[in-house]
């Protein structure tokens, strides 16, 4: 992938790859696809949800309307209860939109399927099998044979850092490198977007830091979209590409921001950016839009 | 985690066990009680030697546990086969359930005995009766642990399994069988134990041999001592079947009590 999808990620254009100033001459290129180049990678058209509570039905989210892009670390913020591990459980197609339709590349999701990897809260590792057989479970059910996929074990197990920790049993492992299985796991059958709901919420701040390094990292190397759910405002500042905050009950829309601090992290190395006047202004900001509902 | 060594608790077991001992010691030692109630110790360790070395009725003490283990495992085996693999696709699948549940529901509170004649009336008086009545009673508690053990699985395991692009099928053999195990190997356990109970049942209707046989035999005469030496002989093997069991689990559900 081109890396210039990284910068356009903080541009208001929605063009997905820019070409400047480049001389061809030759015949006009074939553009595939018709109208705008740039695709969206899902898109999220009027979304309701609601379920069934003993006074009658309970909306849990109410028109949700966006679009994720290729390359995007979007980072869904929003008070406990406001819909927003439901949202996740919509893209990933474990459960279905009460109206509305959710398309990815163009073609309603309609159930889970692999194309759609998930991170989940509490880790559900296989605990009978190593480290090494969880991560290659994915590539192995789907019916790889094993010399294509064991090379590619061994490659998320060494991005994710647990290269040394391969033969290990899952329950010898510390809650933050279960983590870390868990990523590599759903990483390597390469999904179009990666939904990670609260992955983080369980671990201790330590921890916690160096996982999320790790993800901007891996987003960043790889260019894969990310969806990550999370109640942690600072989190989603030092992680996102983009924000979009919920309102409780019932979950709505009502920020969507794009936000730069994630590739300052990476690009320039800016480590002490929690700590700069900008970083406090947004962050107030969120916080005191998700107190006020 | 078990501690090894000497524990305050295991110290608590084998003193309440000698304790049992010295109060049976003292109590026939005074006299108070006949043979016929409490046999001494003494007598029930002559009757184990006696029965050791000349049989009893016709039979070899190793003979009559035999033929009882044999009848145990062979049940045993066949319940392993069936309930376990049956009440998994039970517990994963609403419509085996939806089966298999009425038919188990219906017999499973029934005392043996109630339709051990039917089971004799079948299958004639010889082994089957008695294998058909061992296995009936090892096969409700295992198919309903292992309908436990499939519900109780987490569905994030599934789903989890779903979106890495695993199959029914798949999910059922990775995910399922194994995170089910711990449950399994409980029933299973619990199986060991009802056939145990029900062995007495099972071999009081046209056997020759057998433990349940030697000690139902030997109190119709009134040999308490013989009754005595029979429970506590098919009461440690139990105990040592059972911690079989548990070596096994141990092994396969490696696991266990450490997530």
């Amino acid at each position: 992938m081109s890396e210039s999808w990284k910068e356009k990620l903080y541009e208001p254009s929605d063009e997905l790859i820019a070409v400047e100033n480049v001389n061809y001459e030759g015949p006009e290129p074939i553009v595939e696809g018709e109208g705008t180049p740039e695709e969206e990678l899902i898109t999220i058209d009027h979304v309701d949800l609601s379920y069934d509570g003993n006074t009658g039905p309970i909306k849990a989210l109410e028109d949700i309307n966006f679009n994720i892009f290729p390359g995007e670390f979007i980072c869904v913020l929003g008070p406990s209860g406001c819909g927003k591990s439901t949202l996740l459980k919509i893209l990933a197609g474990f459960i279905a939109p009460t109206t509305g339709t959710v398309k990815l590349e163009g073609e309603e999701i309609e159930g889970t399927d692999w194309h759609r990897g998930v991170v989940f809260q509490h880790p559900p590792l296989y605990n009978w099998y190593s480290v090494r057989k969880n991560v290659g479970f994915g590539p192995k059910v789907r019916g790889l044979p094993k010399e294509e996929y064991e090379p590619l074990v061994d490659e998320y197990l060494e991005k994710v850092g647990l290269s040394e920790f391969a033969e290990k049993k899952i329950y010898e492992l510390s809650g933050g490198m279960q983590q870390r299985v868990s990523i590599a796991r759903a990483l390597i059958n390469n999904p179009e977007i990666l939904l990670m709901d609260e992955p983080f919420g369980a671990l201790d701040a330590l921890t916690r830091e160096s996982v999320q390094d790790l993800t901007r990292k891996i987003w960043w190397e790889t260019g894969k979209t990310i969806f990550f759910i999370t109640h942690d405002v600072e989190e989603a500042l030092l992680l996102a590409s983009r924000i979009i905050v919920l309102s409780r009950h019932p979950g709505r829309v009502i920020e969507d921001i794009h936000v730069d601090f994630s590739r300052q992290i990476v690009e320039e190395n800016a480590t002490d950016i929690k700590f700069t006047e900008e970083f406090y202004k947004y962050r107030e900001q969120l916080l005191r839009l998700i107190n006020s509902q | 985690m078990k501690k090894k060594g000497f524990t305050i608790e295991r110290v608590l077991t084998i003193a309440t066990v000698v304790l049992i001992f010295l109060a049976w010691f003292g109590l026939t030692a005074t006299g108070a009680f006949s043979e016929t109630i409490i046999p001494s110790p003494k007598s029930v360790l002559e009757s184990l030697v006696d029965v050791s070395q000349n049989g009893y009725k016709g039979h070899t003490l190793l003979q009559h546990l035999g033929t009882s283990l044999k009848r145990l495992i062979i049940a045993y085996g066949l319940v392993i086969v069936t309930a376990v693999p049956l009440g998994l696709l039970s517990g994963y699948n609403s419509k085996v359930q939806a089966i298999l549940d009425p038919i188990i529901e219906f017999y499973r509170p029934l005392p043996p005995l109630a339709y051990y004649t039917i089971l004799v009336l079948w299958m004639g008086i010889d082994e089957g009766s008695k294998l058909a009545l061992l296995f009936l009673a090892g096969f409700a508690p295992v198919y309903i642990a292992c309908v436990a053990g499939v519900k109780r699985i987490k569905e994030d395991y599934i789903y989890g399994a779903e979106t890495l692009g695993a199959n029914k099928w798949q999910i059922f053999f990775y995910v399922i069988i194994p995170a089910a195990l711990t449950d399994v190997f409980t029933g299973l356990r619990t199986a060991l134990g009802v056939e145990y109970t029900t062995l007495v049942a099972a071999e009081m209707v046209a056997a020759t041999a057998g433990m349940g046989w030697l000690v139902l035999d030997a109190s119709n005469y009134l040999r308490s001592d013989i009754v005595f030496m029979g429970v506590i002989i098919m009461g440690i093997t139990g105990i040592l079947l059972d911690r079989l069991i548990q070596f096994i689990e141990k092994r396969i559900v490696h696991w266990k009590g450490r997530t």
